[in-house]
Order: structure tokens, then C-alpha cells, then sequence
């Protein structure tokens, strides 16, 4: 499928989930509702005409702008096509449902999207730190985070 | 014998359920193991905290970020496009030809630059030469696993051999820094083709010199075949991939399936486990393929080195090197280990906004815990080197 008619077929199932489009760029992209990730997720996986299957990377974005995002590249082995989905939510509020149950990766990639962003994965089974260890503040990849002086006492030497 | 494959997870027994031979209950509580992080066959620092039953694993939790070297944010801060690649070559230090290949393609791509076809080629020849020395030393320590020292100096001996072509190329032995966008830090040597065409012709019945002292060996087949079973459903699940995909029996490969470079140019089959010895998608499958996969690659060297055209090897590039602002995008290529991608956000400066390394020894080895449940202890060693990890791409 196209990329124009994979946006159609998300449009005509769930109509108000998809906020925004940019189908004219070097890899198209559909930005959907952060409360919903899961369903729709489930319908790109099973529906048999899209079947992505492949969830080759998940990775969180400080727009810097008040918004994190994260996004998705999905590839489907059978078809043969590819698509990136995008979901934004807000530095103060910043949950987006998580898509561990539909895709087996997405449980580490979501946990390391959770330790350098901060970004909550709701539904998520173990939402640990994955690469920082866990006694660790701050979330080093918002673009406003200040390299903290100290760490457990020890000077930080900079 | 038992089969440990065949044992399920519900094979753990009930507190009080062993009685010695005086009638006194037996204490048979789970237990928690630590296997790392300074544990010879963590192939680094990786910690694996195990529940064990006895002797078999009821639940394995990896732990890693024992070597996390702050790539991003270094990338993302402290560095421009071109210097990016030196840090990149520092994330799956045995491949790093590999990496440069992946980070310029996805640079490249945003900036819209072709290269020569010159350099196409000897990116082709480098990233294939660079997975043979790969799979060498996961060949190599995999043997070390099974608990055969031998293979490995064999291995040694052989990688040798394409890092001293590196290294009459560029200088470096393991961090080469050789691939620059729009071309490549330097050319090839005079006496390199000639040189190259005699390491192909040597290293070819090196390989069934391999197979006949470890892969067929009976001791390693005992160790391997039937341990930790990945299913082909599970193993896309959790998007597994290189050898880990292809031993399950899936033919899939991105040379191939959404080719890059000039990978589309050569001859050259995708090989997939087929269970010989064992189960499909066993540690053995794994194995072989990553010694199929040699040929091929000395395969699409000799094809390459046939046809290498003369030219220049740096495309005009600007100067400084600044995308278009919102450009972004994510290139998958085929690393040793497997899918390794770069998925790069410009926001019109010098460096890059966002990078993230998809690397794919980190996936493989969330799959771990699946294909270690209901494993007997002493397998796990086996099974953990089987997914091939570098830990400096895991934990990055």
C-alpha cells in the first residue's frame, strides 16, 4: 500500500485519532492521538491488507516546544511497505499509551524512551530504567536538562 | 537424557514436594543468581539476574547501562555531522565499517548527496569484509562458550588478515573512522584489490575448515542444537534480526529486501536456518548461519573486486554540513548482528537534533528472556552467545 492509502484506511476507522499528515516529505508520516496508540497499533498489525508485523525503532523527541513526542517505524515483511507514526504529549503531562502488548520490542525501546525522556508509557508491564542506573534524576536527552553537579555525593567531574 | 527444551516452565516443583530418604521435606524455594556483570561469557558487562528452579531457569532479567556512553546526547551536543562518525564507529566496536555505513547513508540521505560510484564499491567491499571479521569473533568466542579454545585463534588468525587490509587502508585496526559522508577518508591503496582477491581466495575452504572443526563437531552439536528455541512468530514479535531472524527460519534480509548502496548489483543468496541438527531456530541455526553468511560475503567481495570502477572518491559536499530544518530520517541497514539504524532529525544547525541508534544487538537481546525459560542453567552461556551482543551497542 501507498502511503496515501494506508492515511485513508486509519482516517475511515478512526477518523478523529489522526491529528495531522505529511505524506510529501523523504519517509511520510501520520501523527495519531496519544490515548490511542495501542488500538490503532493493533489494527496496522492484524488488518491483513497492512500487516505491520516489523517495528524496526521507536524513539522518544524533545520538540522544544513544551512537547515531547515519540515515533514509530513500522515495516510490514509481507507487503513491503513502511510507514512512521508520530504521537506528541505535553513536558508537564507526558503519558502516551504503550505499545509493549502489540509489539515485543516496543517494551525496551519504551523504557529507554521513559529513562532519557521521561516520557510515560501507560500500560507498560515494567517501566524501569533501562540504560541509566535506576537511583538517577533527570532525564538527559530533554533539551532543558542541567548536567547535575553531584551524583550520590561523588563530584561529577565536567 | 533430558531434552532442558522440551522441560516447561511449570516443571518447577512445589515447596515440600522432595522428600530424602528419612522422610524430611527438602527446602526447594526459587532461587536468584547474578551472571555478570564480570562474567566471561557476558561477552562484556551485561548482568543477568536469574531465577532458577534447581537447575532450570524459570525467569532470566537482563540488566544493562553498565557501559552507556552517553552517545546521544554526545552527538547531540558536543558534535557536527562529520564528527559524529568516530562515536559511531565506538558503538558496535567489531563492526565499524558497518556503522560508519549506516550513519553516512542516513546523512547522505538527508542531504540528498550522491556518491561515486567508486565509492559505492569500496563501502560494499569494506562493510562485507568488516562482517566476515565479525562473525569471526562471534564464531570464535561462541566456540569459547562450548568450551572449544581452538576455533578461536583460528578465528583470530583469519580476522587478522582483513584488518591488516583496514589497516594498510586507513590506518586503523579497529576504529576506522573511513567512511565520510559524501565519500571516504582516503583511497583505496594500490596493492589492495590484489591483495583482497588473495584473502578471498585463501579464507574460502578456511570456513569448511571451521565447519569441520566446530560446527559438526559432535560435542558442540550436543550443545547447541535444541537449546534456546526462538519461533519464528516470536522472533518478528520482538523484531529480532540479522542471524537471530534468519535462523528462525524467516528469509528476510535488508540487503535484499530494501537494498541500499549498491547491494542490488551482486549475486548473492540470503541463508536461513533450517533446523539440520536440531529445532529450527536453535543456537546451531544461529550459528551456521552466521558461517553461510561468510561465503556469501567473500561472494559479493570477489563480484565487487572484479568490477570496482576507477573515479574519485568524495562527492562535492558543502563545506558545512547543515540539512534543511525538519528534515529527518531513519535508514536501516544490515549489520552483522542485524538491522542496525540511524534516525536523524535536522533542526538547520551544524549538529544533528536528534539521533538514535537502533541497534540491533540491543533488540536481540530483549528476546532473551523468551528463548531462556524452562533452559537448564549451563545452557544459558550457550544461549547468550549465540545472540552475538556487543555491549558497546547495547548499551551505547
Amino acid at each position: 500500500m501507498t502511503p496515501q492509502e494506508i492515511l485513508e484506511t486509519l482516517s475511515s476507522n478512526f477518523g478523529d485519532a489522526i491529528l495531522e499528515s505529511k505524506l510529501d516529505v523523504l519517509q511520510p508520516w501520520i501523527r495519531i492521538a496519544s490515548h490511542r496508540t495501542k488500538e490503532i497499533c493493533f489494527f496496522l498489525r492484524d488488518e491483513d491488507l497492512l500487516t505491520f508485523d516489523y517495528m524496526s525503532c521507536l524513539s522518544g523527541v524533545d520538540y522544544n516546544d513544551g512537547k515531547l513526542g515519540v515515533v514509530y517505524h513500522l515495516a510490514s515483511m509481507i507487503h513491503k511497505h513502511k510507514i512512521v507514526l508520530k504521537t506528541h504529549c505535553t513536558k508537564d503531562s507526558p503519558h502516551v499509551q504503550s505499545v509493549a502488548e502489540v509489539w515485543g520490542t516496543a517494551n525496551w525501546h519504551e523504557r529507554e524512551a521513559y529513562d532519557m525522556y521521561g516520557i510515560v508509557f501507560d500500560g507498560h508491564p515494567d517501566l524501569r530504567r533501562m540504560l541509566l542506573p535506576y537511583d538517577w534524576e533527570g532525564h538527559p536527552l530533554r533539551k532543558d536538562y542541567k548536567v547535575p553537579e553531584f551524583y550520590n555525593g561523588m563530584k561529577v567531574p565536567y | 537424557m533430558i531434552e532442558s527444551h522440551s522441560l516447561p516452565t511449570s516443571y518447577v516443583t512445589q515447596p515440600g514436594a522432595i522428600k530424602t530418604s528419612s522422610g524430611k521435606t527438602l527446602r526447594t524455594d526459587e532461587m536468584i543468581i547474578n551472571m555478570g556483570p564480570q562474567h566471561p561469557s557476558t561477552h562484556g558487562v551485561l548482568r543477568l539476574e536469574i531465577v532458577v528452579d534447581g537447575e532450570i531457569i524459570v525467569d532470566v532479567i537482563p540488566h544493562i547501562g553498565y557501559l552507556h556512553r552517553c552517545f546521544e546526547k554526545h552527538c547531540e551536543h558536543m558534535t557536527n555531522y562529520q564528527q559524529v562518525i568516530p562515536y559511531v564507529d565506538r558503538l558496535d566496536y567489531c563492526a565499524s565499517m558497518n556503522n560508519d555505513l549506516a550513519f553516512v547513508l542516513a546523512a547522505e540521505r538527508m542531504l540528498k548527496i550522491e556518491v561515486p560510484p567508486r565509492v559505492e564499491y569500496i563501502r560494499v567491499i569494506m562493510a562485507e569484509l568488516n562482517r566476515i571479521a565479525s562473525h569471526l569473533i562471534a564464531i570464535g568466542t561462541y566456540g569459547i562458550d562450548a568450551g572449544a579454545f581452538t576455533p578461536f585463534l583460528y578465528c583470530f588468525t583469519d580476522r587478522e588478515k582483513i584488518l591488516d587490509l583496514f589497516e594498510m587502508t586507513c590506518g586503523a585496526r579497529l576504529l576506522y573512522n573511513y567512511m565520510w559522508i559524501g565519500g571516504l577518508s582516503h583511497d583505496l591503496p594500490p596493492t589492495f584489490v590484489e591483495q583482497a582477491k588473495e584473502f578471498c581466495t585463501y579464507f574460502k575452504p578456511r570456513i569448511k575448515a571451521f565447519n569441520d572443526l566446530l560446527t559438526y563437531n559432535e560435542i558442540f552439536v550436543k550443545r547447541t542444537a535444541h537449546v534456546g528455541v526462538l519461533p519464528k512468530d516470536v522472533a518478528i514479535n520482538y523484531a529480532s534480526s540479522g542471524p537471530m531472524l534468519r535462523g528462525s527460519g524467516v528469509n528476510w534480509d535488508l540487503r535484499r529486501d530494501d537494498p541500499y548502496s549498491y547491494y542490488d548489483r551482486f549475486e548473492w543468496e540470503v541463508q536461513v536456518g533450517k533446523g539440520e541438527v536440531g529445532t529450527v531456530g536453535d543456537s546451531w541455526d544461529r550459528h551456521i548461519v552466521r558461517m553461510r553468511e561468510m561465503e556469501q560475503s567473500v561472494k559479493i567481495v570477489e563480484q565487487a573486486l572484479a568490477s570496482i570502477p576507477e573515479g574519485n572518491v568524495q562527492a562535492a559536499i558543502p563545506k558545512r554540513i547543515r540539512p534543511d530544518a525538519g528534515a529527518e530520517a531513519y535508514v536501516r541497514t544490515e549489520s552483522p548482528r542485524g538491522e542496525l539504524g540511524f534516525y536523524l532529525i535536522s533542526d538547520g544547525s551544524a549538529s544533528p537534533y536528534r539521533i538514535k541508534a537502533r541497534s540491533p544487538a540491543f533488540v536481540n537481546l530483549s528476546v532473551l528472556p523468551e528463548i531462556s525459560r524452562g533452559a537448564m542453567i549451563a545452557d544459558l552461556v550457550l544461549i547468550a552467545g549465540s545472540v552475538d551482543i556487543v555491549l558497546g551497542e547495547v548499551d551505547r
